[in-house]
């Protein structure tokens, strides 16, 4: 909530390479092997689990089981059985999870950024009673934990009958979305320069042409930053998933996932490759928007 | 529209639907709005806040507001019960675990992870490589804790001692090379929730490690040249001149991780489902609101999680003040 403070994007230091930061100082009085030793060394315990797992989804069903996944160097096996077993029609079919995944994505991250837009703008460039306080309102609902409020929702889906539909998702999802975006996209506008709004209304344009015209252009980068993290958010989830969206016809991957982990957890060919379809998504993400990525996820962590 | 989809197609459609619903919902607030003439902000500002005030009041606010009520009755929710489910919370043997528990996760990982953070922060700082190094850590990051939880479920996996039986999990299989017996790490309790709250820290040191980096960035050069000149040595310059600079980005890391780990509830429904003395506040709600169908108690428990959550806060924004001053 109030990350504000570290989020000044980093100043791109004017790395004068003669003057070093005071952290390089420590860390060159460190005598420098002993820091690049350590850095490598947390650098490799943070990895070898992923890796470990990735190599494991490449080998043989009978050789996960039997030997370490490090065996592999000696006595290397590769198949893609795992990952055509993961998408048979008849097993865990994880092609519909994907498809669902992707279907209660979408929607969960495009309605919350045009209703916030809409707010924010309000907030930022109207003058109404009330103002300060329903946005302070806003702002502090972004601590409520989403647990507070999952058994009064499911009982109002329930009687909306509305219950083990996609819009359960869609409207939770987009609620607790809604005090982040908000405040994200309202400071955002606010840095606007009053001068050019001013511009636009002697020119005669109204809120709507102001809000199309001059600000959607210049807001891109705060809608991709919120955008990516909500897409990763809901991606993630399983909280909220699993409480509304039980039913394997309507549930994302993350829920399967968690569910073969508790009924077949020593099924770790099946495991390993159905761990890795669920993460290609949201590391191809972070890795082609890396910096809208960062500055996303660090602004909206506290978040649920 | 508003049923059960459950081909491809129906799927696809229903997601379409669902989008261009809000957007027409937003296209005729943004008519309206231009219908309503010049000046009057206020009927303007009414409409394009219309749909977040309704959303927030039925989703967040009234849910918020009956989980409070609501914790006061029995496990139907049909007699009122007073305190007794947080009595229950607060002296039943096993809530008193799941209390215990969730007090080891608070106190270790934001400080462990802060902790890995920030050392790893200074060790990559202008290093060959940095942005590359910094990827490695930051990747956990972006994987779902469900994915993350299946990865270290593989590390911790146990074989039972027996010849011609191999370790599969690297832990055990480093305990048996160092020469000891391999350990049902996700059943010795306590030991198998420090083992879950690795997987925790292993997420978040990521987080730390990259917004103390951009605060350690923002030092001023000549602050740093000033306290060299003065023949600060390495220990002191951190100390004296890093740590004090970058105080409240360690307050913000510290208490947002705290406040995400009160809430964790992926990693231990997926390790162990809350068995074997592992479970902390939000997976017991989870399996007292929609699994035994205590839906009293559930709520007793969101609520002592919300309450929590609250003196995190409170202190984050205190010294975000201060340092603002």
């Amino acid at each position: 909530m109030t990350t504000a403070a570290p989020l000044t994007t980093t100043p791109v230091s004017k790395s004068e390479t003669k003057k070093l930061s005071a952290a390089a100082t420590a860390k060159n009085r460190l005598t420098s092997p002993w820091a690049s030793l350590a850095a490598v060394v947390i650098a490799v315990l943070w990895t070898i689990p992923t890796f470990g797992l990735l190599i494991s989804s490449f080998r043989p069903e009978m050789a996960i089981k039997r030997t370490g996944w490090w065996t592999f160097f000696s006595d290397p096996e590769v198949t893609l059985d795992n990952y055509r077993a993961v998408f048979d029609d008849g097993g865990i079919n994880l092609a519909d999870f994907f498809l669902n995944s992707l279907v209660i994505t979408i929607p969960s991250v495009v309605i919350p950024l045009c209703l916030a837009s809409l707010a924010a703008y309000a907030f930022a460039w109207m003058n109404f009673p009330g103002k300060n306080v329903l946005f302070i309102a806003i702002f502090a609902l972004q601590i409520v934990p989403l647990q507070v409020t999952l058994v009064p929702l499911l009982q109002l889906y329930v009687k909306a009958e509305l219950n083990n539909t996609f819009w359960t998702l869609w409207l939770s999802h987009s609620t607790f979305a809604l005090p982040l975006a908000i405040y994200l996209l309202h400071n955002f506008i606010k840095e606007v320069p009053a001068s050019l709004i001013e511009a636009a209304r002697i020119d005669g344009a109204g809120h709507v042409s102001i809000f199309f015209k001059v600000l959607l252009p210049l807001l891109t980068p705060a809608l991709a930053a919120f955008g990516i993290f909500q897409f990763l958010w809901v991606w993630n989830d399983l909280l909220v998933s699993l409480t509304f969206a039980g039913s394997p016809e309507i549930s994302p991957m993350t829920v399967q996932l968690s569910n073969l982990s508790g009924t077949r957890g020593t099924a770790w060919h099946l495991l390993s490759a159905g761990a890795f379809v669920s993460i290609v998504v949201p590391v191809t993400v972070f890795l082609l928007l890396q910096r809208y990525f960062v500055r996303g996820l660090l602004a909206g962590s506290v978040k649920g | 529209m508003f049923t059960t989809a459950s081909t491809t197609s129906d799927k696809i459609l229903q997601m379409f639907a669902a989008i261009l619903l809000f957007a027409a919902a937003v296209g005729v607030i943004l008519f309206a709005a231009s219908r309503v003439s010049g000046k009057r902000d206020r009927a303007v500002a009414a409409l394009y806040l219309l749909p977040t005030v309704l959303m927030l009041s039925v989703g967040l606010l009234y849910p918020g507001v009956r989980t409070i009520y609501q914790s006061f009755f029995d496990a139907s929710l049909s007699n009122f019960i007073g305190v007794d489910n947080y009595t229950k919370i607060f002296t039943d043997a096993e809530q008193l675990v799941v209390l215990r528990n969730t007090a080891f996760w608070v106190l270790v990982t934001p400080f462990a992870a802060t902790g890995i953070g920030l050392l790893y922060a200074i060790l990559v700082d202008k290093a060959r490589m940095e942005s590359f190094a910094k990827a490695l850590i930051f990747l956990p990051m972006s994987i779902s804790f469900v994915a993350a939880s299946v990865i270290w479920k593989f590390m911790y996996e146990y074989r039972p001692d027996q010849r011609n039986v191999e370790q599969i999990g690297l832990v055990n299989q480093v305990i048996v090379w160092l020469g000891g017996k391999p350990v049902q790490l996700l059943i010795e309790s306590p030991l198998n929730t420090f083992l879950l709250i690795v997987v925790m820290i292993w997420i978040q040191a990521g987080f730390a490690m990259t917004v103390l980096s951009a605060a350690i960035k923002a030092i001023p050069d000549d602050i740093i040249e000033a306290a060299r000149l003065d023949g600060v040595g390495p220990w002191g310059m951190f100390r004296f001149v890093t740590l004090p600079a970058i105080r409240p980005a360690v307050v913000v890391v510290l208490t947002t991780i705290a406040i995400g780990t009160l809430k964790v509830f992926d990693i231990v429904q997926t390790m162990t489902g809350g068995r074997f003395d592992t479970n902390v506040i939000a997976n017991e709600f989870y399996s007292q609101s929609f699994r035994s169908n205590d839906k009293g108690l559930g709520s007793a428990l969101a609520v002592v999680l919300f309450v929590l959550v609250i003196p995190i806060v409170v202190y984050n924004i205190r010294q975000l003040r201060r340092s603002e001053a």
